[in-house]
């Protein structure tokens, strides 16, 4: 099992309380995944050449006392920029007014175990081990703010109960997934795509969904053919939720073997994997509530 | 004692299935609403006595399981499994109803007014089961005795391994399953179709049984063919 949830708000004053929302939608996933937590929120996006890097010092030795701003001062002498960090325990979102390949390549030389969640402009990414609600806790999530989010409830099959293993998981830049289900073939999409010099980070299957998706992306696809190409080439049980700067989209497996339920009013677009974690939104008497139909495309946009 | 209010924004949904379970049948309960179920999973289920229960909003998995004898109705939509097992009385979804509905019913009638997920009626053991909607792919999957109409379209591989269950459908067929076929509708599959859909309630008479095609068994895989070579 696992526990997926969105949330997509379309009236803008909405956007202060997306976290807010969002907090019991990822608690009322608990039972079906107790076992680690996370979520990727996209807010307005930085100016074309800034990039934010969330980062997650809970593999370190320092842990939650990791040195922040000692990090942010060594990365500001060898990138010779501004660099700006915003900590908060074991987790940070560092921004740069340039591109992130060179303070990542910095970040994996000299803090191997710093893990790096996420790049882009728009992306903010939190995840770690825990029940739902310690980690809605841990990282406040309430308070946070965008125009949508994809969060995930874990309980592992497929891999260890680690941090990097938690879901979403990222790739390339401002793209997220989150996975409720199984892949059968997550070891031959990998034999696929590492020849091409996709890196992988885990043993997740989760994982190799998210790049192969990305992967496409880059390749030029857009957002329904890389879907198209996922139904062809990704095989097992899934309900995938996954989010880009400006859409939300899910996808179910032909089967249907992994729960999705949505809930739509002028106000927003709630998805989870069942009603109870929709109860409480705003006006959800009167929402359309429907079920996503298997090997259909679902695409909002905020 | 006639009617009986629980709101399961104030009381725990396991005080309130004991409650049925234990007290209710001796005390002449004969209808309960249970308000605010939002999503609850196992609502109503595993009843086993005459009384109509009003489940206002949206059910979890397995609302009305097992049940007997009891008429339960969900105003919203059914999670998985809704009236799964069911032995007799009635399971009512207005709205829609999830994947595996009716799975493995022995009895009683389950009307879902909307469409309904896949693998409707798997494995149906006996019981009629009326979808106003469509029902997903694999439905009456291996399904064994009873009946389901479905005034919708049917997904891929309807009726697949079929034993004696009748499938009536109205709409399209996107694939039958091994073994599954369409045959003639005689006088008794337009009598079934027109009582059925008048059992299921007002909403349904609107149907013309003529409309509705007959699905069942081909019966050509009630013994082992070894010549078949997995090609049926």
């Amino acid at each position: 099992m696992c526990g997926i949830v969105g949330l997509l708000v379309k009236t803008p004053a909405l956007k202060s309380r997306l976290g807010e929302l969002m907090v019991p939608m990822l608690i009322g996933m608990t039972e079906r995944g107790p076992d680690s937590a996370g979520l990727a929120v996209f807010t307005d996006p930085l100016a074309e050449g800034e990039r934010k890097i969330s980062l997650y010092s809970g593999l370190t030795e320092d842990g939650d006392d990791f040195n922040w701003l000692g990090l942010t001062h060594e990365l500001k002498q060898h990138l010779g920029v501004e660099v700006k960090i915003a900590p908060q325990g074991n987790h940070a979102i560092l921004t740069i007014g340039i591109a992130p390949e060179p303070a990542k390549r910095w970040i994996k030389e000299h803090h191997p175990k710093l893990h790096i969640l996420s790049t882009g402009r728009a992306i903010d990414l939190y995840k770690d081990i825990g029940t739902p609600t310690e980690v809605s806790n841990r990282y406040d999530f309430k308070h946070l703010t965008g125009t949508h989010l994809v969060g995930h409830t874990r309980m592992a099959t497929e891999s260890a109960v680690t941090p990097d293993r938690a879901h979403p998981f990222t790739a390339g830049e401002d793209f997220c997934l989150v996975h409720n289900g199984s892949l059968s073939n997550p070891y031959g999409v990998r034999r696929m795509l590492e020849p091409r010099g996709i890196k992988f980070e885990t043993d997740n299957d989760t994982e190799a969904a998210c790049r192969f998706l990305e992967w496409r992306l880059r390749e030029g696809d857009d957002l329904e053919t890389a879907l198209q190409k996922g139904f062809e080439e990704l095989d097992g049980f899934y309900t995938f939720l996954m989010g880009t700067p400006d859409k939300l989209a899910l996808i179910r497996d032909p089967f249907a073997c992994k729960p999705a339920v949505v809930a739509e009013t002028d106000d927003y677009v709630a998805i989870a994997s069942e009603f109870r974690s929709l109860a409480h939104l705003p006006d959800i008497k009167n929402a359309k509530v429907f079920e996503p139909a298997p090997e259909e495309m679902y695409v909002w946009t905020a | 004692m006639d009617g009986l209010n629980f709101d399961l924004t104030e009381i725990p949904l396991r005080t309130v299935n004991n409650f049925l379970h234990k007290e209710a049948p001796g005390q002449g309960v004969k209808k309960v609403t249970i308000a605010n179920p939002d999503g609850a999973h196992n609502i109503a289920v595993g009843l086993d006595f005459a009384v109509e229960i009003e489940v206002v909003g949206h059910a979890g998995y397995y609302a009305g399981g097992m049940n007997k004898l009891a008429s339960i109705t969900v105003t919203g939509s059914a999670g998985t499994g809704v009236a799964e097992n069911m032995m007799s009385g009635r399971v009512h979804v207005k709205g829609f109803a999830s994947n595996g509905a009716g799975a493995s019913m022995h009895g009683g009638l389950l009307v879902i007014d909307g469409d309904a997920g896949l693998r409707c009626g798997i494995s149906l053991k006996g019981g009629d089961i009326v979808v106003g909607g469509s029902v997903g792919s694999f439905s009456a999957f291996m399904a064994q005795a009873g009946r389901m109409v479905i005034c919708g379209d049917a997904g891929d591989a309807l009726g697949d391994s079929l034993y004696e269950a009748v499938l009536y459908v109205k709409g399209k067929i996107k694939s039958l399953g091994a073994d599954a076929q369409i045959e003639p509708m005689s006088e008794v599959d337009l009598k079934t179709v027109k009582d059925l859909l008048a059992a299921a309630g007002t909403a349904f008479t609107g149907h013309d049984p003529k409309d509705f095609k007959r699905v069942a068994s081909a019966r050509g895989l009630y013994h082992w063919n070894a010549d078949a070579n997995q090609e049926y």
